[in-house]
């Protein structure tokens, strides 16, 4: 019998600070063991439980991609008592893995679709995970037109601002990345304003073929569930990704429900649709 | 004490439609021999679902702690003083409430009554001083006083410290009580029997802390078994770990215990909770001459400091 | 599947018979109240009992249950931060004097451990090393005291005082002797062990068990409906008015779930030792506003109602739509008996049942 919650050791390859406050660090994990990389095999959207000997596990959405080979990346905000002492730890250090966790975004449904992705704060991490997806050559073609708006608070606060750049500079995907204020970086050359009022204006209209993925804060989520109503999109056509206090991961703890649905086995992923007739416990 | 019930309805239904309050918190009738509610009641022809007798053992002081609306409480004696150690604590201020004081003759302890025959209790019901006990196959009545809770049996404050409004005449409190005596037989032992006595008084703890959760004092946003940063305490069921949780809520009662009873009654497993608060509650009285909830003027003795505090009890 | 009768004076021989092949546990009194625990040479299984104060779920779901191991001294580089699996006993138990409410309640908490998707290995193997066997609710001499009683509510409650699933074998206890039924291969293993010399005219024992199982039923005389569930509009339940009013004595402690046979939730710690340390599985409780307070503060149940609420949508709602199995609850009574402020899941189960939201 498998066992579930025994994770699989990894080392940390790679720590890569992300953001200006520092709060948010990127660690490349490298399974101990090869083949365990084949057992952690995932998509796009699902999230791992990272695991600190002597200090407990978190539940962290995967920021790599399933076409990036050999590692795993997991980018952490610190908060709590295991995600402070994660940022303490240093290149070569082990510690452990479990998953892949929860589901996915409905990438069968998806393609041949319009995706628009629709990010903000620190929630871009599964979102970065699914545009490395899409944009592979072997992926691209299975995809309309992709557009992307994030947003953060300041241009320092953005996560992967390489890959950003290097996005923009793309031809098939359209790139609207925004802040709340530019007021530290003179040479800020993309949108200024809230994640909703870029998506008013960015986001292409509701069609039958046009799906929306949005992560992010509540207060983001708040105020762009509106303008996507306005636009017409079709809550089954809106595809969320939400957080819930977790433990265990698999559907067992019972911590997480909301309603009679998980969120680390059922979820993280629901559509506007599910969650309307879900108990707004989250 | 069931002959408080009219009363007590009749200055609930007045004081609700006066405007006195906005709710009153009481008991109503439960769906077990011996167990009653609490509950609140918003309207005036609600009253009628409020009942008094002698099961209503939990401290309802615990259900005040952050309400907002002016509330009619019904109160016996340890009640109110738990409402002045609130007061004292800056929990409530009198101001929000209207105490409808209760006398009280002592609350009945079911375990005792269960004890006292052989087959399922089907119904309890009460007069003054007796109560009759109906079993599936039996009918005996037995005598009150021998079936009171055992902080009941040595109560010596039954009348309320304050109140607005009296639902009877005040009683006489009972003097010749030695209140300690269970403090002196665990004094009186060994180191040894003294550990041995701890251990086996707690060894069917699940931690469950309703001990906690009942008690009016236990109103800590996050007690210290939940903090995670630091982590205070482990979690599991870990021997040293059950102690600690009773010995350090214990001391945090010291002082402001009034030994209503709420713990013990509350514990699903019959762990007498109270041993560890009532030795606090004698070495309160000894050392400082205190007893909890008696007065809105001073403040319990852990927490002030004055300049003739005793000091040759500390190592 | 044999049927057999046996002496009560060749009880005791028996199950010194079985201590030889299984580690045995059977109610005990300790104190006021009977629990399960293993029992000593020469020690028989208490059946003079109502229920036992707790469920025995922690045979198989301890309290504290360490499930993973680590060291974390540096100089072990090979071994350092590396979670293991503790090695643990699995041998074979049997368990005495389990009620049939229990029994069923275990059934009824096997497909959250133990699913297409996940299993458990810690429950699932420790469940599977245990032959059940159960004893029936047959006391029905009022002048004792007598089973079943009046806040048992199991015939309601998909269950009954006879009631065989999750059970190996079934004890009824007669006045003349013990009937023990055998009924999964487990159980009949078991009474071939036990070495029990009886009589075994099955049809006319089964007869009997059968005349005895009527007459307890009959002796249950409180009731949950649960009929209409299914078919409610689960957030018009969520959102009715009665939650406020039914959930103000309650005092969120955890008393209700740590008692019932069919609650499982639980959290995972570690416990560090110097130079080692275990990662546990331990009960937790939904009543508990901890449970579920994200790292951010934010709490999706941080009120009394909210918790009170999820414990009773969960047993009396979720459960029964994510299963289609009947309601998380076989009627044991626990919770109402040790409710400390008299909160009763059968006056909640029949709100429930008949709410119908405004129009």
């Amino acid at each position: 019998m498998k066992n579930p919650l025994l994770p699989y050791p990894v080392r940390i390859d790679d720590i890569k600070v992300e953001t200006e406050d520092k709060s948010l660090k990127t660690f490349k994990f490298v399974f101990l063991n090869p083949e365990d990389e084949e057992k952690f095999s995932y998509r796009a959207g699902q999230f791992g439980e990272l695991s600190i000997a002597g200090k407990g596990e978190i539940p962290i959405g995967i920021a790599s991609s399933p076409t990036e080979k050999g590692f795993v990346k997991f980018t952490v905000f610190k908060a709590g008592l295991v995600t402070s002492h994660l940022h303490a730890m240093n290149v070569g250090d082990v510690m452990g893995i479990r998953g892949p966790l929860g589901n996915w975004y409905p990438w069968d449904i998806l393609e041949g679709k319009n995706i628009v992705i629709i990010g903000g704060g620190f929630a871009f991490t599964t979102l970065r995970s699914s545009i490395v997806y899409m944009l592979h050559p072997d992926n691209r073609s299975k995809f309309k037109d992709i557009n992307v708006i994030y947003g953060a608070r300041t241009p320092g606060m953005l996560l992967y601002s390489d890959e950003l750049k290097a996005w923009e500079a793309r031809d098939d995907i359209n790139m609207h990345i925004t802040v709340d204020s530019a007021n530290n970086d003179p040479n800020w050359k993309y949108n200024v304003g809230f994640v909703p009022t870029i998506t008013e204006k960015k986001a292409p209209p509701a069609d039958k073929d046009t799906y929306a993925i949005v992560c992010g804060p509540p207060i983001m989520i708040k105020f762009t569930q509106p303008v996507l109503d306005k636009l017409g999109y079709a809550h089954d056509h809106i595809i969320m990704s939400l957080e819930n206090r977790m433990k265990c991961g698999i559907g067992m703890c019972g911590r997480c429900n909301i309603g009679k649905e998980f969120v680390c086995k059922d979820g993280p992923v629901f559509t506007l649709d599910q969650l309307n007739k879900m108990p707004r416990e989250y | 004490m069931i002959g408080y019930m009219d009363k007590i309805k009749e200055i609930s239904e007045r004081i609700l439609k006066e405007g006195k309050v906005d709710i009153i918190v009481g008991f109503r009738k439960g769906s077990l021999p011996m167990m009653n509610e609490p509950c609140v009641v918003k309207k005036a022809e609600d009253v009628k679902n409020l009942v008094w007798d002698s099961n209503c053992g939990i401290n309802l002081v615990n259900y005040l702690t952050n309400r907002k609306e002016k509330i009619g409480i019904i109160a016996k004696g340890c009640d109110t003083r738990n409402i002045v150690t609130h007061i004292v604590e800056n929990k409530i201020k009198k101001e929000q409430l209207f105490i409808i004081g209760v006398p009280c003759t002592g609350m009945i302890d079911k375990n005792k009554v269960a004890s006292k025959v052989d087959s399922e209790i089907i119904e309890v019901t009460e007069n003054e001083n007796t109560i009759k006990v109906k079993t599936k196959t039996n009918e005996i009545e037995l005598n009150k006083t021998d079936l009171l809770q055992e902080n009941c049996s040595i109560c010596v404050h039954r009348n309320p410290v304050v109140y607005d409004e009296l639902v009877a005449e005040l009683i006489e409190e009972p003097k010749d009580i030695d209140r300690y005596a269970s403090v002196k037989a665990v004094e009186s032992m060994s180191a040894e029997e003294k550990w041995n006595y701890f251990e086996d008084l707690i060894s069917t703890c699940i931690r469950c802390y309703a001990c906690r959760n009942a008690c009016p004092l236990c109103y800590c946003p996050t007690c210290f078994v939940d903090e995670s940063r630091p982590q205070w305490v482990g979690k599991g069921q870990d021997k040293s770990d059950i102690r600690t949780f009773h010995f350090l809520r214990a001391f945090h009662c010291a002082g402001r215990c009034t030994d209503c009873g709420s713990c013990e009654r509350a514990c699903p497993m019959g762990i007498k909770v109270r041993d560890f608060t009532k030795k606090l509650e004698k070495d309160c009285v000894e050392l400082f001459g205190w007893e909890a909830g008696m007065t809105l003027k001073e403040r319990p003795p852990l927490d002030e400091f004055k300049l003739n505090d005793p000091e040759d009890f500390i190592y | 599947m044999k049927v057999v009768k046996i002496d009560k004076e060749n009880w005791a021989e028996g199950i010194e018979k079985i201590k030889e092949s299984y580690k045995v546990f059977g109610p005990s009194k300790s104190k006021e109240f009977h629990l399960f625990k293993e029992l000593e040479k020469g020690e028989a299984p208490d059946l003079n009992f109502l229920n036992t104060r707790l469920s025995p779920k922690s045979m198989f779901f301890p309290q504290s249950e360490g499930i993973l191991c680590y060291c974390l001294d540096p100089n072990k580089k090979d071994e350092c931060n590396i979670v293991k699996e503790i090695q643990k006993d699995y041998s074979p138990k049997a368990i005495i004097g389990i009620r049939p409410c229990d029994a069923k309640a275990f059934t009824l908490v096997r497909p959250n451990f133990d699913n297409e998707e996940y299993q458990d290995p810690y429950w699932i193997k420790a469940y599977d090393s245990i032959t059940f066997i159960g004893l029936a609710c047959s006391n029905t001499d009022d002048s004792k005291k007598g089973m079943p009683c009046s806040s048992c509510f199991c015939t309601s409650a998909g269950c009954g005082p006879f009631n065989e699933e999750g059970l190996d074998a079934l004890i009824v206890n007669t006045d003349d002797g013990y009937i023990i039924k055998a009924l999964t291969n487990k159980g009949e293993e078991f009474l071939n062990k036990a070495e029990l010399s009886a009589n075994s005219n099955a049809d006319e024992l089964t007869a009997n068990i059968n005349t005895l199982k009527k007459q307890a039923e009959e002796k249950i005389n409180s009731f949950v409906e649960t009929d209409k569930l299914k078919d409610k509009i689960l957030l018009d339940l969520h959102s009715a008015n009665f939650w406020d009013d039914e959930c103000f004595a309650c005092i969120n402690c955890g008393t209700c779930t740590y008692v019932c046979p069919t609650c499982w939730c639980f959290d995972i710690q570690d416990e560090n030792y110097g130079d080692s340390g275990v990662r546990f599985k331990q009960w937790d409780s939904c009543m508990y506003p901890l449970f579920t307070l994200h790292g951010s503060g934010h709490n999706p149940r941080s009120t009394k109602v909210q918790r009170f609420r999820q414990r009773f949508m969960h047993k009396l709602k979720y459960y029964v739509d994510k299963y289609d199995n009947g309601i998380q609850c076989v009627g044991c009574g626990r919770c109402i008996r040790l409710c400390p402020v008299n909160i009763d899941i059968r006056k909640i189960c029949n709100i429930m049942n008949s709410y119908e939201p405004a129009a």
